[in-house]
């Protein structure tokens, strides 16, 4: 099933130092909720492993993510699939850019993703919550990462 | 009539087990040195498959065995089949599948195995299938059956993923009927895809014998019989007298438990490679996606009318979704159960219907309560509604206007009607309904804002399944009889070991209520045995609403042989002539004398054998007997619905239900009531709230109870059920059937209710408060613009 979800962010940073960040594997790794591993393949390109939980379904997602569209400091498509093994999997991507607002910078979102099997089944009302839970967790973390 | 015998509603006697949890289901049964099968599932509805990587999962803690097709294959177990064969129009057959219990090759819908892991619990088992990669490449897929020719092609086999173009009828004569028609009422319908969500989840326990090399698997089917024969003989498990199967207790079957499925076929192959027993049990969320599912059929449908509101022609082109393999019997499903039964009550002189079967990446269909002919019922109860409306006409009087009115009837769709008052069920269901008050009912509802309809369905089925020859000519891979054994125990006790299959019936009780007629003993004397191979010979199992009609009929000529023996016995005991010996209410007299035994005396003698020539009368009390129907039976009636809804909200309440059938002779009231009550439940499920959602890309949304509503009593207004009476004259005690009677009318007779209220055709089922809401809005809207 498809999902969809938009959103922004006022991080306290300059915008090159929130794209540093958001090209930096430790950071990422910090900062994605459940994130057990992130291993660089190439300059763009990496495999994560996070732990996450939608409702009933928790599942272990092993995926790649590929960086596209480098426009720095302005923006990037960040994409991948995720195998979550017996819960399902989610694929799909967010194109994230950055414009300089109030001494620092606003990062808005586009995220569309797919997701199937058991997470379809039974996530599929608590999904969009969830993500949305998600991404407001990530940009918590990642807000105090660029601060720090 | 005895206390306890034929007509008498007598408490079902399986009741006090199942109510005090003291009944015996497969999830129930633990055998020594037990294991756990958990498998593994495509999450995606059409993929190639290119590795699956077992490794970490098989050696995790626990793990016996984690298998895959390849495993499958290698070990050359057969494919899963469907046992009716289909020729499309031009002579060609049915597109069958190759359908491997576990996928090797590729996957075709979500929830298609692909793996299994066996270990020494359910937790560990689970914990290891998390570790299982599976490489798939994921294809485009399609879940809409009209879409399907066009679609990714799904099977190597079935080009535009077609499996057969079928057709029943006259086209020539139609078409001409058709234009040479005063009016004629078009129609297009979708009868939504269902899923059976009986109580208790399907399960598979399987053990080995290494010392006899056999197999023993219970599982929760309606047909043990037919499981042993098809693992057998196509799956190639093992040979027959190797192989046993149990069907103990099952808690609801609704046509979802007569398939063989791969869990079963898994379970007994693994439990033959790691050498100990394999138990499986579904849960509620793996049901969804392991369960055949029912209907989905789209419908265009055109009657023609004469001048005088006579119906001269029905065309009819339906397209059926089979899902992503044929299941057992899904190919007769849309034809011969459904085409067949197009001309409901009605004198129609001239019927046509193409059916296209396809192959769609969803969850396979096949029979569900009514299979076939909740689907012809409501494309005709659909149409008269409409043309009723259309013609300007009382919708019971267009009904009584093409009533078929003697018998027998050979309609222009194969079946011969052998009997029925369709007027008399019309009119009792009239009376019972107060529909001379709905106009009044009417007004009240409008003061209250809300909008009444009243909708009739007057309903046929084809039931008593089946007669071996005709459907033989139809092309089903098996005779469909039945057969009884009644074994007279020494002290007069009965058991009746029968073919068919108890999955909420009651047959352990009607079927003793028979046995109590006949014999005159109480129905506490008398025990029904079913559901084991290796006790019962054969059986075909019960669905079709044939256990009364074929089962018992079966009952009736073992008893007949067994009366008939003892009577010998009898005349031997007292010194008559066999010829005065009669038997009525339980005792054997000598015509005109105050000699005589009980029935229970004679099967005594009988065992002991003292006082008749052995030689000549063999000891012992016990005759077995296979029935095969002349003809199918033919349960109909009249189902009439009222409905409420409110003009704000959508929301919309079945206010009354009136249903009057006739099934032929009762066995007992009280369970045909509750047999319709749950029909009619079923039914209303259907055609009001029960939607199952795929997404385009084949995931199933609603696959829980969180998505998919299930009808519960709120939902249902205090049920008016009564009965007429037409014996069927093809079976020995009139019996016509009720298991599928009210999921046959129900759906029409609500979305007649709906239409009627809303004054527009234009809604489809599920019938929703929020589709309801949406049907008023656009009415609202159309009639602002038209304004």
């Amino acid at each position: 099933m498809a999902m969809t979800m938009t959103g922004e962010v006022q991080l306290p940073a300059s915008r090159d130092t929130v794209w540093a960040k958001l090209n930096d594997p430790a950071t990422l790794k910090a900062c994605i909720p459940g994130c057990e591993d992130l291993n660089m393949l190439s300059d763009h390109e990496f495999e994560a492993v996070a732990v996450n939980k939608i409702g009933p379904v928790k599942a272990k997602f092993k995926g790649r993510v590929t960086l596209s569209d480098l426009d720095p400091p302005n923006g990037y498509k960040i994409s991948g699939q995720g195998d979550g093994g017996v819960a399902g999997f989610a694929k799909g991507g967010a194109v994230v850019s950055l414009t300089d607002k109030d001494g620092g910078t606003l990062l808005t979102y586009n995220v569309e993703a797919q997701i199937g099997g058991k997470l379809a089944q039974l996530g599929q009302r608590l999904i969009n919550g969830a993500a949305k839970k998600m991404a407001d967790q990530f940009f918590e973390n990642f807000a105090a990462a660029v601060k720090g | 009539m005895s206390a306890t015998g034929i007509g008498a509603a007598v408490r079902r006697k399986e009741d006090q087990r199942f109510i005090t949890g003291k009944g015996h289901y497969t999830d129930d049964v633990s055998r020594p040195g037990q294991t756990f099968a958990y498998f593994v599932r495509s999450p995606h509805a059409h993929a190639k498959l290119h590795s699956i990587d077992v490794k970490a999962a098989a050696a995790m803690p626990g793990i016996l065995a984690v298998l895959t097709g390849q495993d499958l294959a290698g070990d050359k177990i057969g494919n899963l089949i469907c046992g009716w064969m289909i020729h499309s129009k031009d002579g060609s057959p049915m597109k069958m599948a190759p359908h491997p219990a576990l996928a090797a090759t590729k996957v075709c819908y979500v929830g298609d195995p692909v793996a299994v892991v066996i270990a020494e619990t359910l937790a560990q088992a689970k914990d290891a299938a998390e570790k299982i990669a599976v490489d798939y490449e994921v294809l485009s897929a399609v879940t809409d059956p009209a879409k399907a020719k066009s679609a990714a092609q799904i099977h190597d086999v079935a080009p535009k993923n077609t499996i057969y173009e079928w057709h029943l009828g006259d086209s020539k004569a139609t078409d001409a009927a058709l234009a040479a028609a005063k009016h004629i009422t078009r129609i297009d319908l979708t009868n939504n895809r269902l899923v059976p969500n009986a109580m208790e989840p399907r399960a598979a326990l399987a053990e080995y014998d290494s010392g006899t090399d056999s197999l023993t698997l219970w599982n929760t089917s309606q047909n043990p019989h037919v499981a042993r024969l098809v693992i057998s003989a196509f799956v190639g498990m093992a040979p027959e007298h190797k192989l046993r199967v149990i069907a103990p207790d099952v808690g609801g079957g609704f046509g979802s438990k007569i398939f063989i499925y791969p869990e079963e076929v898994v379970c007994l192959w693994a439990a033959r490679r790691v050498g100990r027993p394999v138990k499986w049990t579904s849960d509620r969320s793996e049901a969804f996606l392991a369960d055949a599912h029912g209907r989905d059929h789209v419908t265009h449908a055109e009657m023609a009318f004469d001048g005088d509101g006579k119906i001269t022609a029905l065309k009819v082109k339906t397209i059926a979704n089979l899902g992503g393999y044929m299941s057992t019997f899904s190919s007769s499903v849309p034809t011969y159960l459904y085409a067949t039964l197009l001309s409901g009550q009605y004198a129609i002189p001239n019927i046509y219907c193409e059916v296209d079967a396809v192959y769609t990446n969803t969850v396979p269909v096949d029979a569900y309560r009514g299979a076939g002919r909740p689907e012809a019922t409501f494309v005709v109860e659909r149409l008269v509604e409409v043309g009723a409306r259309e013609l300007g006409l009382d919708p019971a009087e267009l009904r009584k206007r093409n009533f078929i009115k003697s018998f027998p009837h050979q309609t222009p769709v194969i079946m011969a009607y052998d009997a029925g008052d369709y007027l008399a069920s019309l009119k009792k269901a009239m009376e019972l309904a107060d529909v001379k008050g709905f106009g009044r009912r009417k007004r009240d509802a409008a003061r209250h804002g809300k909008l009444r309809g009243l909708g009739y369905s007057t309903y046929i089925e084809a039931c008593g399944i089946a007669p071996s020859q005709a459907v033989g000519s139809l092309g089903a891979g098996v005779g469909l009889w039945e057969s009884a054994e009644v074994r007279v125990n020494p002290t007069g006790s009965v058991e009746v070991l029968t073919g068919c299959h108890q999955h909420g019936q009651g047959h352990e009780t009607t079927f003793a209520q028979l046995v109590s007629e006949r014999l005159g003993i109480s129905i506490d004397q008398v025990s029904i045995v079913h559901g084991d191979t290796d006790k019962v010979q054969f059986g075909m199992g019960t669905y079709g609403s044939r256990s009364g009609a074929v089962g018992m009929s079966a009952i009736v000529k073992a008893l007949d042989k067994v009366e008939a023996k003892a009577k010998k016995i009898a005349a031997h005991v007292m010194e008559a002539a066999e010829g005065d010996i009669e038997f009525r209410d339980g005792k054997f007299t000598v015509a005109g004398t105050d000699k005589s035994m009980a029935f229970g005396e004679v099967a005594l003698a009988a065992y002991v054998g003292h006082k008749f020539p052995t030689q000549e009368i063999e000891p012992g009390l016990k005759e077995g007997a296979f029935y095969d129907p002349t003809n199918f039976t033919f349960p109909a009636g009249c189902h009439i619905c009222e409905i409420e809804i409110d003009q704000e909200t959508g929301e919309t309440e079945v206010v009354s239900w009136t249903a009057v059938d006739d099934f032929g002779t009762l066995i007992n009231p009280m369970i045909v009531e509750g047999q319709v009550h749950g029909g009619i439940a079923q039914g209303v499920g259907q055609a009001m709230i029960e939607q199952t959602v795929y997404d385009k890309d084949g995931q199933l949304l609603s696959g829980s109870y969180m998505d998919y509503a299930m009808p519960r009593a709120h939902n249902f207004p205090a049920f008016k059920v009564d009965t007429t009476e037409t014996k069927c004259p093809s079976n020995p005690l009139g019996i016509k059937g009720c298991g599928e009677a009210g999921a046959i009318a129900a759906p029409a007779a609500v979305m007649n209710a709906i239409t009627d209220a809303l004054g527009t055709e234009k809604i489809e089922m599920p019938a929703t408060s929020m589709a309801v809401w949406r049907a008023l809005q656009t009415m609202n809207r159309n009639q602002v613009a038209a304004e």
